[in-house]
């Protein structure tokens, strides 16, 4: 990367940063500076409560044990978490076995640019009106209940929106819809490039395709399947949309689909800037650490 | 290595086609579990409220254009908010390629001090979820007048460590430096190169990158509600949480059926055309859910 620049003027290196002024700019103003604001700000009790406007006046950590002994900042990490699960193992395990059988060159799969097309689909689609449509079609009149009713699977409307397990699994199926397409191709490029010699060695020694697929695929893959998961966590943990829209922001029934950001969405709607700060650091320091394992695969990866 | 398992061939011939049509019918299922949400959406705009009261019928009926114009004309600005998500999705994905092409080039063909340490701190920033400076965001935004304003929501686009990311690494097997080296000895000056060769050269990863801002802008719901409160400017993704939450039973649902339509079915179109470069410019990277 270096040895090619030696014979370049000097004076032109300068040019280097004046064309990282506009984003080192934007930078400092749109998220340097708002994320120390931010910090700053769950040091303050800072909210309202009916008309009055109680501080800010500065208490410490008062804010973050405020968080934890409440007893709802575990119960939404909970709630975030499971859902995030419900809809990766799936996306994981299906992901694997199609990428798996896209570049599984004894199969032969016609169409593929076709199958490739449409399960990245759900991908692009605009999550809160994914979410919306999901709440139209799973309503108690709605055509899900009409169809199951049609087919005599059950004899009065399902109510999916009062149920917890169905609320959760509605949230896990649409995250599992609009990802698993993107997690197929990201694990077909890391199985592409893995050497075509070593594969024909294996079926040469006799081994079957489950065989290769865990001997050979699984371990050489392990950084991209590494990156697939903690950037999937990452994701999860910023989970929304499709929970925001589907409860119309409640999180209910009981709050049992309320996430972190939906509590923090709250928080900054009621100007409790106190406790959304508090919690916007926690999660920064999750995120953070997962981005520095993520950084750490990638960076061994390169050398 | 035919020769080899020459005595097998019969038998993993045989395993061969029942894995692909059982391969198949896996691909069939997923496709169908893909498509058919869009199916239903569909068929269901084209219906009115009255036919859509006595249960599901794959049939589509003849409402559509009654649906759409209801829903044009209803209470919900939906049109300006198509507008309003047009100009912030476009501006957001022009200054975020521009930009970040820019900033990938500061690294990519100068030598300055320091030039290690910016690259690894814009890579170290790239997984930060913007939700954890939303308060400061919001604070900042609300200081500066620019509440109800496109500008807090286009211009942080110049900021993008995933697209300067994904530039850079294209900028690595795509641009010789022995070109700019041609380039400056005939006497351009930098900015000219960098806009006159630098950026054409670039075109196949802006238009990549350009489709991703855009649509990830287009789809984006949570900064955009915290900043948009003037109906006449809200994006359709915050129109479409204010429907979900009106009394939405005292709905026409062929209304609300048609601005779903009207959110998803523009992207699907787009998408249709343009899914092989979509499709290829997945593995650039980024934070996903």
């Amino acid at each position: 990367m270096e040895k090619h620049k030696k014979s370049r003027i000097k004076r032109h290196n300068r040019y280097g940063y004046i064309f990282l002024i506009p984003f080192m700019a934007v930078f400092v103003i749109f998220q340097m500076i708002p994320l120390v604001s931010t910090i700053y700000n769950s040091f303050f009790e800072n909210y309202r409560s009916g008309l009055k406007q109680i501080g800010p006046n500065f208490i410490g950590l008062a804010n973050y044990a405020k968080l934890f002994t409440s007893g709802d900042l575990p119960k939404y990490f909970a709630n975030t978490m499971i859902m995030w699960i419900l809809g990766f193992v799936p996306q994981i395990v299906v992901s694997l076995v199609l990428a798996a059988w896209f570049t599984d060159p004894s199969l032969h799969l016609k169409a593929q640019r076709f199958f490739k097309t449409v399960i990245y689909l759900p991908n692009l689609i605009m999550a809160s009106a994914f979410a919306m449509l999901f709440f139209t079609l799973f309503a108690d009149s709605g055509p899900v209940n009409s169809i199951l009713m049609s087919m005599h699977l059950i004899s009065q409307p399902y109510k999916f929106m009062s149920h917890v397990g169905s609320v959760r699994g509605m949230v896990a199926f649409m995250n599992f819809l609009m990802w698993f397409g993107n997690t197929t191709i990201l694990l077909m490029a890391g199985m592409l490039g893995i050497d075509s010699s070593l594969f024909e060695a294996a079926e040469v020694d006799g081994a079957n395709a489950r065989q290769i697929f865990f001997r050979i695929t699984m371990p050489i893959l392990k950084p991209i399947f590494v990156y697939v998961m903690i950037t999937s966590l990452i994701g999860g943990l910023q989970m929304f949309d499709v929970p925001q829209i589907l409860t119309n922001g409640s999180g209910d029934p009981m709050r049992s689909s309320m996430t972190l950001i939906m509590y923090l969405n709250k928080h900054l709607y009621s100007k409790n800037y106190g406790m959304a700060g508090a919690l916007s650091v926690i999660l920064l320091i999750i995120t953070g650490l997962l981005s520095m394992v993520v950084f750490k695969t990638t960076a061994d990866k390169k050398d | 290595m035919a020769a080899v398992q020459a005595k097998e061939e019969k038998t993993a011939k045989g395993t061969a086609r029942g894995r692909r049509i059982f391969s198949y019918i896996i691909l069939i299922i997923l496709t169908f579990l893909c498509l058919i949400w869009f199916y239903i959406l569909f068929i269901n705009t084209t219906r009115s409220n009255g036919e859509l009261g006595k249960g599901f019928t794959p049939i589509p009926s003849t409402h559509l254009i009654e649906n759409l114009y209801n829903m044009l004309h209803g209470s919900l600005p939906f049109v300006r908010g198509m507008l309003n998500s047009l100009i912030i999705a476009g501006l957001s994905a022009l200054f975020s390629t521009y930009f970040s092409t820019m900033t990938a080039y500061a690294i990519h063909a100068y030598d300055f001090k320091g030039k290690k340490a910016i690259y690894t701190f814009i890579l170290a920033i790239m997984m930060i979820p913007t939700q954890v400076s939303a308060l400061g965001f919001v604070q900042l935004v609300s200081k500066m007048n620019l509440m109800d304003h496109y500008l807090p929501l286009v211009v942080p686009a110049v900021a993008s460590p995933v697209v300067f990311f994904y530039m850079k690494q294209y900028m690595d097997s795509n641009l010789p430096a022995s070109l700019l080296e041609a380039a400056r000895i005939d006497g351009a000056g930098e900015f000219r190169i960098f806009n006159t060769i630098v950026m054409p050269l670039m075109k196949p990863a802006i238009a990549v990158q350009a489709i991703f801002t855009f649509v990830s802008s287009w789809n984006n719901y949570f900064t955009p509600a915290l900043i948009l409160h003037k109906e006449s400017m809200k994006t359709l993704p915050v129109l479409i949480a204010e429907l979900r939450s009106a009394d939405w039973l005292k709905f026409d649902m062929g209304q609300v059926y048609a601005a779903i339509t009207f959110s998803i079915f523009p992207v699907i179109f787009v998408y249709l055309f343009l899914s092989k470069y979509i499709v290829g410019g997945v593995t650039a990277g980024g934070v996903k859910g």
